[in-house]
């Protein structure tokens, strides 16, 4: 199935839930957070679908005051086609449902997007650090990211900002 | 599983650790010799590659790349480039294409003689791991030929190769082939038909098909479950497709599909398949000028990509968010080895101490690439 | 016999029975403790040196006789014992000190006093007891306390494992060993090992050395048996599961450091010594010499018996080299219902062949 007949069966069984965003490649549905498990169940589970490999989940900040974004990557083995979910969520609250119980590779994908973005994943069983130490302070791959001054003593260095023309 | 009982012990593999998969802890419950549950904590080989990107040009992201999976960094730089070329759609000469999978296929080679020699050294065979060295240490010498590095290239730039192939890079590289073709046979001789191997791997540690799917595992760990997946054959890049090539799969010979011999036998079977590609890249390499179409500068266009290529380990797949300047906006690495260890807690569960290290050895885990 | 001749001689130079066992003692030990030193430092040189010709490797080089550059290497074992030596000496904080410090002791005890029965030569024997054979199979057991005391005193969770499993297995082990031995045993008749070696005395259709491994076919078994046995016994490759570097560091040695380790060291090469000098005693004929009519001085007889544990030990060095190693359950699998009924069965061969042809 094409992108575009995906977007539209999604549209017909869950309507109101997918948002018409011009900036979006053909590929790329943005979804609205709301019923995002039942979506990603339906994705897996629909037999003309079947999604049954996750292939990313991507963090992404789109810079001063815009939201924050989710983007998984699907693919289906049987039907070989493939899908971008987008989600973008409120940057002072990021919320939305997590879907490592229907793909278990979402446990530590949703985990490192925490990490390095402060997406809170509900329903994750174990949303803990993964890269960054567990009292680490701060989400490191905002934009507006300030590395604290030191770890238990240690002098954290900053990452130089150079002009390149 | 999951509940912690009274009489259960609490032990620390690593972060120190004999095992060569790098600086990993593995925290683990067991009950006497058998394990009930694994968490691996991992970040300590975390160096910012992400981060970095946001800082840096196009180009000054390439060394960075071949530092996360630094057994493979030609296949690293290779998954790169062919995303930026899809994201500003370049085409390169031919001749660049033919050096690249030649190059890539080599490194394919390097790494998974490293993840057999020291799967061999986590059972407890010394002697294979030398010999497995031994004939890596060759193909290290190619490289340093070509572009002068022997484990951290920088060689695949977008748009075109940094270094042409020296003048008598053919003779060589057919001459390693030979010599290495009989090799395989020493080590099936030597480590795969040993029945002490067999009861050490056949059996042990096995990841059914769905299970695999589920978790994102991919690369020789899915086809050592019998399924049928390679990003060269099914989603081809570059010149993937005039190849005639092979897709091992584990079927079960010694034991059930899915368990550590087979996804070692399919990385034995896969170093065969690779010496036919290089073959036949070697025998139809046109001539011409590798450093045509590399843009003075990177300016890609707005948009973003996302791609994967098939590394050693599996499924590498960049994302690529590009604004338009000389900077990227953002680069996500998607590491194989990543999803390939977080299945570990499954797949591991009530066997034995030592079958743990088994398994780790067969899942082929770079923590680099990891950790980036 | 050496040291009641020892004794007879002290005797006849004056009357003080207390002194003169302590000075035979002393003169029967220490050189023996020369010998464990000595042995154990060509051992390691030979296993450096043979592992990298079997890896492709080069080994240790430089360090000729005369201290320039050259193929050899050969005072590298001189390096290593002078390393160990001057290293600092660890004690965790939180260990049992007693205890971490007696382990060390008591496996090299076990190990050292088996050698009081050897038989290097015809004379040279320090003890021919009459239950020689018996007598190093007792003894060679005391090195499992003295693990567990290492294993345990270390307060660290990988030697305790080390540790037990290296208990189970040599305990387990040494039945089959045993059993093996008793099929020796009712051939000979006698337990006393220079009697062992006298009965292997002669040759058959004058070419074939009358040795026990030649003697029966269920002989020949029990002398793989009781090698292989033995290989476990002394912890090493295929059965080196309690030192398996790559997954427990170094078992239940890892705390220890510098002198306390090199007994540990010294400890395992004497090990594997008593056992090819039980196998070729046993089985292989001793000191006696393999060519009919000549060769067969004293001098030749410790030759000869050196010669011949040195080949076992080589294959003990050869196997290391060359098998991954087997996990814990399967190791006991071998040993319980693989080993143990062959050596039962080898046990009853022996017997019934004995009685029918004679």
């Amino acid at each position: 199935m094409t992108p575009t007949e995906i977007k539209e069966t999604l549209d017909r069984e869950f309507p109101g839930s997918v948002i018409d965003n011009e900036e979006l490649a053909e590929s790329q549905i943005e979804l609205k957070p709301d019923q995002w498990l039942e979506i990603a169940t339906y994705l897996k589970n629909d037999p003309g679908l079947n999604f049954d490999q996750l292939e990313c989940v991507t963090g992404i900040d789109t810079g001063e005051d815009g939201p924050l974004q989710s983007r998984y990557n699907f693919h289906s083995m049987e039907h070989r086609h493939k899908i971008e979910v987008v989600i973008s969520l409120d940057r002072n609250n990021p919320k939305v449902a997590s879907i490592e119980q229907v793909w278990r590779v979402g446990d530590w994908f949703e985990r490192e997007t925490y990490d390095m973005f402060g997406i809170i994943y509900e329903g994750h069983r174990d949303l803990r650090r993964i890269l960054c130490p567990e009292d680490w302070e701060g989400w490191p791959l905002r934009k507006d990211y300030e590395a604290q001054e030191t770890y238990h003593g240690i002098v954290v260095p900053k990452i130089k900002e150079e002009e390149w023309e | 599983m999951g509940v912690v009982q009274g009489d259960q012990m609490v032990l620390n593999i690593g972060p120190q650790h004999p095992s060569t998969h790098g600086v990993l802890r593995l925290k683990v419950w067991t009950d006497g010799e058998i394990v009930s549950e694994i968490k691996p904590y991992i970040g300590y080989l975390h160096r910012c590659f992400e981060k970095h990107s946001e800082n840096v040009t196009y180009e000054q992201v390439i060394p960075f790349t071949d530092r996360c999976d630094y057994i493979a960094s030609m296949n690293n730089n290779f998954g790169y480039v062919v995303t930026m070329e899809e994201l500003m759609e370049i085409k390169v000469p031919e001749r660049v294409e033919y050096i690249r999978v030649i190059m890539a296929e080599l490194n394919r080679i390097a790494s998974h003689l490293l993840a057999l020699g020291v799967y061999g050294l986590d059972v407890g065979a010394f002697t294979p791991f030398l010999y497995m060295f031994r004939d890596r240490e060759r193909i290290l010498d190619i490289f340093e030929l070509t572009c002068g590095a022997r484990l951290l290239y920088n060689y695949m730039w977008v748009g075109g190769v940094s270094h042409d192939l020296p003048k008598d890079f053919e003779r060589i590289c057919i001459g390693f082939l030979d010599y290495f073709e009989p090799k395989i046979k020493e080590y099936n001789d030597l480590l795969t038909h040993n029945k002490i191997f067999l009861e050490r791997t056949a059996d042990v540690g096995v990841l059914p098909p769905d299970v695999a799917i589920n978790f994102g595992v991919s690369g020789p760990n899915l086809r050592g479950s019998g399924v049928n997946w390679d990003v060269r054959k099914d989603e081809p890049y570059s010149i993937y497709d005039r190849f005639e090539f092979e897709i091992p799969l584990g079927e079960g010979e010694f034991g059930t599909v899915g368990d550590s011999f087979d996804r070692y036998w399919v990385r034995m079977c896969e170093m065969k398949e690779s010496i036919k590609i290089i073959r036949q890249a070697i025998k139809d390499l046109p001539d011409g000028d590798v450093f045509q179409t590399i843009p003075k500068k990177i300016r890609p266009p707005k948009g973003s990509i996302y791609r994967r290529t098939e590394s050693p380990r599996g499924d590498l797949g960049y994302y690529i968010i590009s604004d338009g300047s000389p900077i990227p906006y953002r680069v996500k690495m998607r590491s194989p080895a990543f999803t390939a260890l977080s299945s570990l807690g499954e797949i591991a569960q009530g066997w034995m101490l030592s079958d743990v290290i088994a398994i780790l050895g067969s899942l082929d885990i770079v923590l680099g690439e990891i950790d980036r | 016999m050496t040291v009641d001749n020892l004794m007879n001689w002290f005797a006849e130079l004056g009357d003080f029975p207390e002194l003169a066992f302590i000075l035979a003692v002393l003169i029967c030990a220490v050189p023996v403790f020369l010998f464990i030193a000595i042995y154990a430092l060509v051992a390691i040189y030979g296993e450096l040196k043979i592992s990298s010709f079997m890896q492709d490797k080069v080994g240790p080089m430089g360090q000729g006789v005369g201290l320039h550059a050259g193929k050899w290497g050969l005072l590298q074992p001189v390096a290593d014992a002078l390393k160990l030596i001057l290293k600092e000496d660890i004690i965790p904080a939180s260990a049992d000190k007693k205890l971490f410090i007696l382990a060390p002791f008591i496996v090299f005890i076990g190990a050292f006093i088996a050698f009081a029965a050897l038989p290097f030569n015809q004379n040279l024997i320090i003890a021919d007891m009459n239950i020689g054979i018996f007598y190093i199979l007792a003894v060679s057991s005391l090195g499992v306390i003295g693990l567990i005391m290492a294993g345990w005193s270390s307060n660290n969770k990988w030697s305790l494992y080390g540790a037990m499993r290296s208990a189970a297995q040599i305990v387990s082990y040494e039945i089959p060993a045993a059993l093996s031995i008793i099929a020796v045993i009712m051939l000979t008749g006698t337990l006393s090992m220079q009697g062992i070696i006298q009965h292997q005395s002669g040759f058959v259709w004058g070419i074939l050395p009358n040795w026990i491994i030649f003697q029966n076919p269920f002989t020949f078994a029990a002398f793989f048996i009781f090698f292989v046995s033995g290989v476990a016994e002394c912890n090493r490759t295929p059965f080196d599961i309690p030192e398996a570097e790559s997954e427990l560091v170094a078992g239940a040695f890892t705390e220890y450091s510098g002198m306390r380790y090199a007994f540990f060291f010294l400890s395992e090469y004497a090990n594997m010594f008593i056992v090819s000098g039980i196998a070729v005693t046993a089985f292989l004929g001793g000191w006696q010499s393999p060519i009919p009519g000549i060769l067969n001085s004293p001098g030749w007889g410790l030759w000869w018996f050196m010669s011949k544990a040195m080949f076992l030990i080589f294959v003990m060095i050869w196997f290391r080299w060359t098998f991954p190693r087997l996990r814990v359950d399967q190791l006991m699998n071998v040993c319980w219902k693989g080993f143990t009924p062959i050596a039962m069965v080898n046990i009853f061969g022996v017997g019934i062949w004995h009685l029918m042809l004679g």
